[in-house]
């Protein structure tokens, strides 16, 4: 494999707050340095970005590839193929597959078939419940050491406070990171998107972002209580962001995600009945997508994560009470997160942050990093470049996304993972 | 060209005033055959309108039937007991072989609020109508409880409207809002505070708490039936009994409202609990009328919906 020289990219490694223009050089899949001093090998393959921006090869903590099980809605393949194209070089799987991730055979075989079929690193999140019932713990240690990195229930909450509590005193003996869907289902069952405005008008019933914020309390006090580390997944209401921010100051280990929808969109994206745009948590009022932005911005939210979630036409081009939750979002991360910066909401340097090194650090994973010696993950962004979200444009198995037909700003135009090109936009050929 | 400016109707704010008046007339002046011996006229002749009811309805399914009819249209009705759904087949696919067959109309009621937009959304030449989608609309209910109204009053601008009951879950209720306060009325509801939808101010209607409130001073009082199976499994009232003590309508409450006041129901009827046994049969009743101009108010929109160059003449 010949050396890789970027150069003359605009740097942005938020492991260092390192912003500055300058040169990676790429050896046997590692970093060999970064910055302004370095020269290339005379084998080398040269690629002058121009400005572009070099980051770490961006981390999705959130996703769902649906294998095994659904694979008609995506792959381990095709899922990593999107993230590649997303710019992820790395992405945490959800374990409400069929079977479900509650065992380390599962664990396993998704480990195994990333390798086998995987444009990106795959770390796979294991149930907190067996069968995500709620009812009795899965078995954290065993889990672990086939390679899961974190624990959840995922589109289910866990109900049962006591049992919650359990999970979270478990895992300290582990050392163990639990990522809450934070739902109180009483408030939430058989409701369809955020109660407001738009359900009245819609005459579906909504839910409250009560639903969120009681069972975000309810994870941040237990975790306080019993001193486990939690993650809060999808934040999507005002009263969470307050939460999580009082939590913070408090000294609480707790971190947050929330998902480039919940600061793209509103509730009026549901308008039409669209099924493009629902989601569990749903999309909210202008004032919780304000209140999140400011939650990225102060760092109350660590994370941006997709929560992708493949669906077919079966589960969406139906009734909407009757259609599945879920949107995908590998693919358009990017450019949704760069609006926030070019709103003057953050930095590159932050996004990048929320985009990489941050989740890297919660789920405690390599990466997020352009040191010298770490991997060459390595996402190359084109702030400028437009991508016309379509069908044919998508690798991802589904297209469920309420940005279909739209042209979105700003992409990854070239993912490296250890070393090797797996999305090129560029025209180089290594 | 059809003569309103929607292809489909599947929600009042689909149409205009102008399309609301059109309406109207259209059934003021469609209403007569009603009256003939022999009820029958030409204009649908050799056009087909189905109905498919995927939840049970007698009067809205009878009146779409008999509209169709007194027009000269063909009628199928579909249940859903009897139809595919049963088997598996997606709303989608009903709605593609069923206008396979090149009907002309399809009047599609569903349980699911937003069916008949996900329905039209994929065929390509019939015009769906709205029989009620969930706890969404009732279009068609709005537009014969306007009819009846302004052939009482002669207008509709100006009258203040009271109703009382489950708002959140009537469909009816919903239309009516939108439809009474596009044309010009003042529409206030009242019931449990547990049975308005948030923000349904935004809709056009003004909420108080107690139903006395609503009736004083109301040309219109509408009373609606409580919907026990859409209220997700747990009730919004501690009893019937207190619900029909605090916000039944009773001749007394209705003392309350202008003379000359008419009491609507959009049915059917829970006599003792929404309404007093007695008011439904009273002199300010107009629920029996409601029902009569439905069929007009049908006739109207189906012989309006239909591209003009291809009807005979009335």
């Amino acid at each position: 494999m010949r050396p890789i020289f970027l150069q003359n990219a605009r740097i942005l490694d938020p492991s260092c707050d390192m912003d500055e223009k300058g040169h990676i050089l790429v050896v046997d899949g590692k970093i060999a340095g970064t910055g302004g001093g370095i020269a290339a090998p005379e084998d080398a393959v040269s690629i002058d970005l121009h400005g572009l921006w070099a980051a770490p090869g961006l981390i999705d903590m959130h996703v769902h590839l649906r294998e095994p099980g659904e694979e008609y809605k995506e792959t381990i393949e095709t899922g990593t193929a999107a993230a590649a194209a997303g710019g992820f070089s790395a992405v945490a799987c959800m374990p409400n597959t069929n079977p479900v991730n509650d065992s380390s055979a599962v664990t396993r075989f998704i480990i195994e078939r990333a390798r086998a079929t995987g444009s990106a690193k795959v770390y796979p999140v294991a149930a907190v419940t067996k069968g995500l019932k709620g009812e009795e713990l899965a078995e954290f240690q065993d889990l672990m050491l086939a390679g899961a990195i974190a624990f959840s229930d995922d589109g289910n909450p866990v109900s049962d406070p006591g049992m919650m509590r359990l999970a979270l005193q478990y895992a300290t003996g582990f050392g163990a990171l639990l990522i809450s869907h934070a739902e109180e289902r009483g408030l939430s069952r058989g409701r369809f998107l955020n109660e407001g405005r738009v359900s009245t008008m819609l005459g579906l019933s909504g839910i409250p972002s009560a639903a969120e914020d009681i069972a975000v309390f309810r994870d941040v006090r237990l975790a306080e209580f019993v001193g486990a580390r939690l993650h809060v997944a999808h934040v999507s209401t005002k009263g969470t962001v307050d939460i999580i921010r009082e939590a913070k100051a408090k000294g609480v280990k707790v971190t947050a995600e929330t998902a480039p929808h919940y600061f793209s969109l509103t509730e009026d994206a549901v308008i039409g009945y669209n099924t493009n745009a629902k989601m569990n948590p749903p999309l909210r009022r202008e004032e919780d997508r304000l209140a999140i932005i400011e939650g990225l911005m102060d760092c109350t939210i660590d994370a941006i994560a997709t929560d992708h979630a493949p669906h077919s036409r079966l589960e969406k081009e139906i009734e909407f009470e009757l259609a599945a939750n879920g949107i995908i979002g590998l693919e358009t991360a990017v450019p949704l997160a760069l609006e926030l910066f070019r709103q003057s909401f953050l930095s590159p340097l932050d996004v990048i942050r929320c985009l990489s090194s941050n989740p890297a650090g919660i789920l405690r994973v390599k990466g997020g990093s352009l040191k010298a010696g770490g991997d060459a993950d390595i996402c190359v962004i084109d702030p400028e470049a437009e991508f016309s979200v379509t069908r044919e444009n998508l690798r991802s198995r589904s297209c469920n996304t309420p940005f279909l037909g739209k042209v979105l700003k700003g992409r990854a135009v070239l993912t490296l993972l250890d070393g090797l090109p797996v999305h090129n936009l560029l025209g180089v050929v290594f | 060209m059809n003569r309103i400016s929607s292809r489909h109707i599947l929600s009042i704010s689909d149409l205009m005033h102008q399309d609301i008046e059109l309406i109207l007339d259209t059934a003021d002046s469609l209403k007569e055959i009603l009256a003939r011996p022999i009820k029958k006229v030409p204009p649908l002749r050799g056009r087909t309108v189905v109905n498919l009811f995927f939840e049970p309805s007698t009067r809205t399914r009878l009146s779409f039937e008999l509209a169709a009819k007194r027009l000269s249209a063909d009628t199928v009705s579909v249940a859903a007991a009897a139809s595919s759904v049963v088997k598996g087949e997606t709303l989608i696919d009903t709605a593609r072989n069923v206008e396979a067959m090149r009907p002309d109309v399809i009047v599609l009621r569903h349980s699911c609020s937003g069916a008949p937009h996900l329905m039209a959304n994929y065929v390509k030449t019939a015009a769906v109508i709205n029989a009620g989608d969930g706890m969404n609309e009732h279009p068609t209910q709005a537009l014969l409880d306007l009819f009846t109204v302004k052939e009482h009053f002669g207008r509709l601008s100006g009258l203040k409207v009271a109703i009382i009951g489950d708002i959140a879950h009537s469909r009816v209720a919903h239309s009516d809002i939108l439809a009474f306060t596009k044309m010009g009325a003042d529409v206030f509801v009242s019931g449990a505070a547990t049975m308005f939808p948030v923000m349904i101010e935004t809709m056009g209607a003004r909420v108080v708490p107690r139903p006395e409130e609503a009736i004083e001073g109301a040309d219109v009082v509408m009373a609606l039936r409580i919907q026990k199976e859409r209220q997700g499994g747990r009730s919004l009232i501690p009893s019937v009994r207190e619900y029909a003590a605090v916000f039944g309508l009773t001749s007394e409450r209705m003392r309350l409202a202008k003379p000359g006041a008419v009491v609507m129901h959009p049915g059917p009827i829970n006599r003792g609990v929404e309404m007093a046994p007695e008011l439904a049969d009273g002199p300010y009743s107009v629920i029996l009328d409601q029902v009569t101009n439905g069929v007009a108010v049908r006739m109207a929109i189906l012989s309006l919906i239909l591209p003009e160059d291809h009807l005979t003449s009335l």
